[in-house]
């Protein structure tokens, strides 16, 4: 008797994640499989496919003049992007942990980029913006500041690029408001008796208790950076001069454009690494700077 | 400043919400500047610094609309509907039904699995871009809307699968026992009791889904290409393309007005979940 309720239970939950077991066979697993497989051979759709090795790992290393560069890009990039987006998450996120009358309207502002930003429409919007003849030009030239080249000068577009995903951080942010939140009051209670300054409790208080939501964004925030297309093939197209070429989007060209799809897949496997790795890295350093309440047990 | 100490002074008061409100407006400026840019002349848009239009141009949203002659705009937010709308409903449901699964039942292997499914959160969408495009294309799929519907029906986001997973954990498990000794059994429980009390968790994703895949370029870029199939997104990124010349960038920005304009609504109507949604599970927006 009770051995068969124990498998009508197994039974009824395997028949409810079965679409789940389903869709990652075959649109998760069975893609990641194959396209380990076509990184080995020279598959594009228009000719006969051949097995060639290591070949494509060897041509992007000796031989793509675009290969490392992208790379290069795609990590001045990350680094740039994710510590501005996560500081001034957290900044934000602070000042508006507090109690008043408009912090509701401040949070809604803060956000909105966020959920829109990913969106064309805003990178065309961003194009526009920092256009050579663009108002933030024009705002600059108000202030006496010569114009920026921010979409033409190899130095700058990156940081054009950037400013976008940072000007997202309110999904970081909310995030950091959350954790926040759960912060027990009586350890500032304990601080201030100890006559701590705010300073000091920040440090020793804020930031170690934050430290786990600190991990998730950066871990997250990473992983995405690191994958980003939408505004550097919208806002630049890569250019100028290559300059925010970031691997995304050389993915795109040598798969969809050149259909080099063999070449491409060993270029997102190369991809794949770097984010398994980095990640491992990731969460390997946070065991010396992440504070569980719990003393890591967990 | 922060929530502890002393309530701050008046002053001190004041200056932060003067910052905030600053920045605030720096934030949303730019969605501000499109707004009324999308009435100002090309003159106007280069030759003045003033937010508001020195004369306004009334047709850039009906020329704009017509887009590149043989497709309006009104074909390109139907078909972004007519992707979105299936996408959405199939993601909730499937996320849902495989969510309970892992929340409420035992069975062999489940550690692993969970694992597996929320390792896939970290899988990059390059790896897999290029064999899915090439199953589909097997399957006759491309230039529709099934690569994205039909991953949404096998629960594919192991974001929302978390989500719910983790709202599950929070109802009490009395709930299916007493509902067991009415005669329920696990799929009425699903269905009559536990999802009328995940009302805001199943909320919070379908938004999210929504916007997401409103906003989707990826993937359009890939799986569409013929024009009368094209997603506003792909038909904005055409736009901009296509018009050589002189651009008429007031008509431009009010088609970019109108893409931005559901994901905005859904937003400020459903703007409780969302904060709720995003803190409670940790998705990114």
């Amino acid at each position: 008797m009770k051995q068969s309720m124990r498998f009508t239970n197994a039974a009824w939950g395997l028949l409810f994640i079965s679409p789940w077991i389903i869709g990652f066979a075959w649109f998760q697993f069975y893609p990641l499989l194959l396209s380990l497989y076509y990184s080995f051979t020279d598959y594009s759709i228009v000719k006969a496919t051949h097995f060639i090795g290591l070949q494509n790992y060897v041509t992007m290393f000796k031989e793509d003049k675009d290969f490392l560069p992208s790379l290069r890009v795609t990590f001045l990039y990350t680094v740039i992007a994710v510590p501005l987006k996560l500081a001034f998450a957290l900044l934000v996120a602070i000042i508006l942990n507090s109690k008043g009358r408009f912090i509701n309207v401040y949070r809604t502002m803060y956000y909105l980029p966020s959920i829109l930003g990913g969106s064309v429409a805003i990178s065309i919007l961003w194009r526009f913006l920092f256009m050579r003849e663009g108002i933030v030009n024009q705002v600059l030239s108000f202030a006496h500041i010569p114009a920026v080249d921010w979409l033409g000068s190899p130095n700058v577009a990156l940081w054009t690029i950037s400013f976008l995903v940072v000007w997202q951080f309110g999904s970081s942010m909310v995030l950091f408001l959350a954790g926040l939140k759960q912060i027990p009051a009586d350890l500032y209670e304990a601080g201030m008796v100890d006559g701590a300054s705010r300073i000091r409790m920040f440090g020793s208080i804020t930031v170690p208790l934050l430290t786990p939501i600190i991990l998730f964004n950066l871990v997250m925030q990473t992983i995405g950076a690191l994958q980003e297309f939408t505004a550097a093939f919208v806002v630049t197209n890569g250019g100028p001069m290559k300059s925010t070429y970031l691997i995304g989007m050389k993915i795109y060209d040598d798969g969809f454009k050149l259909l080099h799809m063999g070449y491409a897949s060993a270029l997102s496997w190369v991809l794949f690494a770097i984010i398994l790795i980095l990640t491992l890295l990731i969460f390997r350093s946070s065991r010396s700077w992440v504070h569980y309440e719990d003393g890591g047990k967990n | 400043m922060l929530r502890y100490g002393k309530e701050p002074a008046l002053t001190g008061r004041l200056v932060k919400n003067i910052l905030l409100l600053a920045l605030g407006l720096l934030m949303i400026y730019p969605l501000i500047w499109l707004f009324f840019g999308s009435f100002k002349t090309n003159t106007d848009l280069f030759g003045s610094l003033s937010l508001f239009p020195k004369t306004f141009v009334w047709d850039a949203y009906s020329k704009g609309w017509r887009g590149t002659g043989q497709f309006t705009y009104g074909t390109f937010f139907l078909n972004t509907l007519m992707l979105v709308v299936p996408t959405v409903f199939f993601t909730v449901v499937s996320s849902a039904i495989v969510a309970y699964g892992f929340a409420r039942f035992q069975f062999p292997l489940k550690g692993a699995l969970f694992a597996l499914m929320i390792s896939t959160l970290m899988l990059p969408q390059a790896v897999i871009i290029i064999p899915r495009y090439l199953i589909f294309r097997n399957l006759g799929w491309l230039d529709g809307y099934w690569p994205f519907i039909v991953p949404a029906i096998f629960a594919c986001y192991p974001f929302f699968i978390f989500m719910l997973i983790q709202f599950f954990r929070g109802l009490p498990r009395e709930l299916d026992e007493s509902a067991v000794m009415d005669g329920c059994n696990p799929v009425t429980i699903l269905f009559r009791i536990l999802l009328p009390l995940c009302k805001p968790a199943l909320f919070s994703a379908a938004i999210f889904q929504f916007i997401w895949t409103w906003n989707d370029f990826f993937n359009s870029l890939i799986f569409i290409n013929s024009v009368k199939k094209y997603t506003v997104s792909l038909a904005l990124r055409m736009t901009i393309d296509s018009t050589g010349g002189t651009v008429a960038w007031n008509q431009i920005m009010s088609m970019s007005v109108l893409a931005i304009l559901p994901p905005l609504l859904i937003f400020f109507m459903f703007q409780r979940y969302f904060v709720e949604g995003i803190a409670t599970t940790g998705i990114k927006g």
